[in-house]
């Protein structure tokens, strides 16, 4: 059975976040009434005229600089031919040969190993409008009803090199791709909403060749996991037809969430012919290197410089890519090291507990469900070092933390959990233990290592706990020498 | 003087100083129109019961001791393609039967402001697309000089209304000479301005690299009046121009001594009809006595012009008129099972067969494979075009020729669709060059006006005004009354 | 022969159009007039010619990003064929 390469490219649309459509001053406020952001322009009425929006050229730019591509100075429009009635005007304008960004390139790191995947192009465009289907789906429905609200909105197609090798490397492309979008500001990223959806194109080749197999097109992919799933269901389905000595179809499949399968969209005989030509109700737009450079001052710090900050404070490194990954995680982190100057300690809090809860709840770190301030997970990480707070006690403090807006050292007080480290105390109970059990001490002279571990569970049940467990083991170690 | 045969500046004297009211001249215009519809067909759409109430308010406006601008008050013609509020817009399609805009067009707002009255939507080709009116869904326009001749196209409406007395200025739209070709077939004065003058926001895009709107009005002072309020910057717009819109009122002085006129001679070969060329050349001596100096030029790639026309037009046109599919408004096919099926009979129903062509055409010049060879190939040859004007226009002013190498010619001809496109060689390059042009009359041929055309430099309205009134004032064609019969 | 009445369904079915079987010969025809004629486009020589993508001299022409009234709801859903549920209502949209 011979290996197989798999070949993956990315073609991910966001939605910039702008206040109104790329080429009328509807807005894109989300959740409205349908047919209620709509004007001549995006209904595609007869006399209807487009206007570019100059924020959806200075997103583009910033989104490009981010993602390390060629900003294009000269750009124009196009128009991009086919019927759909979610399409107002029956083409969509967007860019064909001459889009704003070239070649650019993002790093990931799989399995510990970096990798640099290429970025062929960038262009703005328009959404289309959205349809809802009186069925359950689109094959099953009767009838649909249109709402333009979406229709216009202006979107930046991202376009990837075929540089992927994997499910995994394509789910931290768009990780990645996700994080610095966010980052910059530029769009809201949720997958699930739709402000961030990625297509895939898969295709598979044997070990040894030197061109890449016919590519399928996957759509509908809604989640990382998705996007996972379907690589890895679709390599298996193409694999299955080339060692059957089949050929893989070109095609657009989507991808059945439900069932966990890629199927085929029923193709037409005319394979898309776009037609693309100028948009002759639009002008060229000529950039001047003087507002780019306005625009790159303004970039925020972006998830790589941030993380070869938080490596350069000994966060672990694993840590640091998960922290950076969100802006709004890596904003509660920094504001977190404000509070306590263990970082390591404090992102491993962070990537464990706290995701813990805001996974189960379903909920992210700037929701008002989520309670704990990052001065206060600060806090509780210095409480553990100070040896106030045992760390298994910790775990008690933090549940209690998630309930309320209390600050960790009050709760500690006010559980009575400080840790008793008074040598002292500790050394009359250490005397205590000994005393009652000489079994004990007689089977770890003997070797048996977990007696004294049983000792130490003594004292700890004794103090509720509290008794510090390192200090504890010492004594013991040095009595029973 | 009929009140209907009147022009707007002698009319706006005589309402503003009350001689007249603006509720009588409607009256009398519409009662025009009760008369001679029925031969003319000029109009699609009349609304009457608004425009004698606009009427009455100019006439309170007037006898509140208000100043009233040109065009207050004084009824005109809107051809069907430009977007009226509440008001049914066809462009003579069965796919817009029944359409009520939601908005203005930029230039009927700016009318609006200017408190005139609008009569009616007036009769065009179906989409603009025509050289005779003849493709409208509507109805025949005929010609106000000889009934069973066609009134030209596409803005055949308007022009017939003018020289019938229906209107008393109206308003076209040129993409290839739709404003100029049919004023000169019913001896009236039509401008084309400069490409970017006057906002395209509200007219129903054919072309739109080419199309623009422009007056079509009895003499060449009411076109530059109108010109005044439908010129200048669009915010909704992109492709119109920021620059200043002058009083085009103020060119209007009888001057053309030392005025360069070049002689284009590709527009004066065999094609052009001799008894056409006979009155175009009496008009060139005209000019020569008025003190112009005549120069012979030359526009090399004026053969290909017609050709280009037909890829780049029907181009943008296949996609402007994609959005007719029966989805958010026009006539839709009710019995489809499918939205692709309802789009396509909605489409094959609604439209007529000239539009279909045209849209199929340029469907086809766009299509992988022959997007170079045609579309492309088209945009150079036009680059080349463009740079032909730019030469000439360094040794003269201003270009005459023929409007068209044919006067009007009977109804129901059978020509072959090439052949009519072919009659549009002397008015499509100016299209396709942006530049400005103008037709006014200048004679008869076999009982039929002929007109003249001045192309002028880019946004050169004031010299193309200066040089049409100069001839206009010297000569009386402009008073010429269209006698409404038939066959001689 | 430019094209056969087989390209003309495929272009027509690519405009979302149908020439019927009556008009056809007719149509293909013209159509083919039309474009035999266009072969004298091939005589100019368009060597370095740029294409002429806007014939104004203008640029930049961009908008603020400032919501504006579009139209109201009843007005966009005015001259529609079919409404649903305040949405333009379509027969189903795969064949």
């Amino acid at each position: 059975m011979k290996n197989y390469i798999t070949v993956i490219g990315l073609e991910v649309h966001a939605e910039l976040k702008t206040k109104t459509k790329a080429f009328c001053s509807c807005s894109t406020e989300f959740g409205a009434e349908p047919n209620t952001h709509v004007c001549p322009v995006c209904l595609g009425m007869p006399g209807a005229l487009p206007v570019l929006n100059k924020r959806v050229v200075e997103f583009a730019i910033r989104a490009g600089l981010a993602l390390n591509c060629d900003i294009q100075k000269f750009n124009k429009m196009d128009r991009k031919n086919y019927f759909y009635p979610d399409l107002a005007k029956n083409y969509q304008i967007s860019q064909w040969d001459e889009p704003i960004c070239l070649g650019g390139h993002i790093d990931i790191r799989v399995n510990g190993e970096k990798k640099r995947i290429g970025i062929t192009r960038i262009h703005m465009e328009e959404d289309a409008g959205k349809l809802v289907h009186s069925g359950l789906t689109i094959s099953t429905s009767d009838y649909s009803a249109v709402d333009y609200n979406r229709a216009g909105v202006p979107l930046i197609e991202i376009v990837s090199e075929p540089d992927m090798r994997s499910a995994a490397e394509a789910r931290a492309y768009m990780e990645q791709l996700k994080a610095i979008l966010e980052y910059t500001d530029v769009c809201d990223c949720k997958m699930q909403e739709g402000s961030l959806r990625c297509d895939a194109n898969i295709s598979v080749m044997p070990e040894g060749a030197t061109e890449f197999g016919t590519r399928a097109e996957i759509k509908n992919l809604n989640s990382f996991r998705a996007l996972e799933r379907a690589i890895e269901y679709e390599v298996e389905r193409q694999i299955e037809i080339v060692e059957d000595g089949g050929h893989v179809v070109q095609e657009t499949r989507t991808w059945d969430d439900a069932n966990g399968v890629t199927l085929s969209m029923r193709s037409k005989e005319e394979a898309h012919d776009y037609r693309y030509f100028p948009e002759p109700d639009l002008v060229p737009v000529n950039l001047d290197q003087a507002w780019i450079d306005e625009i790159k001052a303004t970039l925020p710090e972006l998830p790589s410089a941030r993380k070869e900050r938080l490596l350069a404070e000994d966060v672990p490194e694993d840590n640091a890519d998960i922290i950076v990954a969100s802006k709004k995680v890596a904003d509660y982190f920094d504001a977190g090291t404000k509070a306590t100057k263990n970082l390591k300690a404090l992102s491993n809090w962070l990537i464990g507990d706290v995701a813990g809860f805001l996974n189960a709840e379903g909920i992210e770190i700037d929701d008002p469900e989520f309670r704990i301030t990052p001065d206060h997970l600060g806090e509780l990480v210095n409480l553990i070092d100070k040896g106030v707070l045992s760390s298994k006690l910790a775990k008690q403090v933090f549940a209690e933390m998630l309930k309320g807006n209390e600050a960790p050292e009050a709760l500690v007080k006010k559980l009575g959990l400080e840790q008793v480290s008074d040598a002292g105390e500790l050394g009359k109970l250490v005397d205590e233990v000994i005393a009652a059990n000489p079994q004990s001490i007689a089977d770890f002279k003997a070797g048996k290592k977990k007696a004294l571990g049983f000792l130490v569970g003594q004292i700890m049940k004794a103090t509720h706990g509290k008794a510090n467990p390192g200090m504890v083991n010492k004594m013991l170690m040095e009595k029973l020498q | 003087m009929k009140l209907y045969e009147s022009t707007v500046h002698e009319l706006h004297e005589q309402l503003q100083n009350k001689q007249l009211s603006s509720v009588e001249l409607t009256k009398a215009v519409y009662d025009r129109i009760d008369e001679v519809e029925e031969k003319i067909g000029a109009y699609v759409t009349l609304d009457k019961e608004n425009a004698l109430a606009q009427a009455a308010k100019v006439d309170a406006m007037i006898a509140a001791g208000e100043t009233i601008k040109p065009l207050a008050g004084i009824p005109g013609a809107i051809k069907d393609n430009i977007s009226t509020k509440g008001l049914r817009t066809t462009c003579s399609s069965h796919i817009l039967d029944n359409f009520i805009p939601v908005y203005d067009a930029h230039v009927i707002a700016n009318l609006r402001k200017d408190e005139t009255i609008f009569l009616g939507k007036t009769n065009m080709d179906e989409f603009a697309m025509g050289s005779t009116t003849e493709t409208s869904y509507m109805k025949k326009t005929h010609n106000a000089w000889n009934l069973d001749c066609v009134p030209g196209g596409s803005s055949g409406g308007s022009a017939a209304a003018i020289a019938a007395g229906e209107a008393i200025w109206s308003l076209g739209s040129d993409t290839g000479g739709s404003i100029r070709q049919p004023a000169s077939f019913n001896g009236v004065v039509g401008i084309k301005p400069t490409y970017g003058r006057v906002s395209r926001y509200g007219c129903v895009a054919f072309a739109s690299s080419l199309d623009q709107i422009g007056p079509i009005t009895r003499d060449v002072t009411d076109a530059a009046i109108v010109l005044n309020t439908i010129c200048g910057v669009d915010a909704h717009d992109s492709t119109s121009l920021p620059v200043d819109v002058p009083d085009f009122t103020k060119a209007l002085r009888q001057d053309v001594k030392g005025l360069r006129i070049g002689l284009p001679k590709e527009y004066f070969g065999e094609g052009i009809n001799a008894k056409v060329k006979e009155q175009i050349m009496l008009a060139v001596e005209k000019y020569k006595e008025l003190g112009a100096e005549i120069v012979e030029v030359s526009l090399p790639h004026t053969e290909y012009a017609v050709i280009t026309y037909y890829i780049i037009a029907p181009a943008e046109a296949s996609a402007n008129l994609a959005r007719y599919d029966g989805v958010r408004y026009g006539y839709r096919n009710k019995e489809a099972k499918s939205a692709p099926e309802m789009t396509k009979l909605s489409r094959t129903e609604g439209f007529g067969s000239e539009v279909k062509r045209r849209i199929m055409l340029g469907t086809y010049v766009l299509s992988s494979g022959y997007y170079d060879a045609y579309y492309k190939k088209a945009m150079q040859v036009r680059t080349l075009i463009r740079k032909d004007f730019d030469e000439v226009f360094r040794k003269v002013d201003v270009l005459l020729t023929p409007t068209s190498p044919v006067v009007a010619y009977p109804l129901d001809g059978k020509m072959d669709p090439l052949a009519i496109y072919m009659l549009d060689v002397t008015t499509i390059p100016v299209n396709m060059a942006g530049l400005p042009g103008i037709s006014i009359p200048c004679g008869f041929a076999d009982g039929m006006p002929v007109g003249l055309q001045l192309i002028g430099k880019a946004l050169d309205e004031e010299t193309l005004l200066r040089a049409a009134y100069t001839f206009e004032q010297a000569t009386e064609f402009h008073k010429a009354v269209a006698p409404l019969g038939g066959n001689k | 022969m430019k094209v056969t009445e087989k390209d003309v369904k495929y272009i027509a079915a690519l405009s979302r159009l149908e020439i019927s079987e009556a008009e056809m010969p007719k149509f293909t025809e013209q159509f083919n007039q039309i474009l035999n004629y266009a072969d004298i486009l091939q005589k100019v020589d368009t060597t370095g010619i740029e294409p002429t993508f806007s014939i104004l001299p203008l640029y930049n022409v961009l908008r603020e990003d400032v919501p504006q009234e579009g139209v109201a709801h009843e007005d966009a859903l005015k001259n529609a064929p079919a409404v649903h549920n305040d949405g333009f209502k379509v027969p189903r949209v795969i064949e």
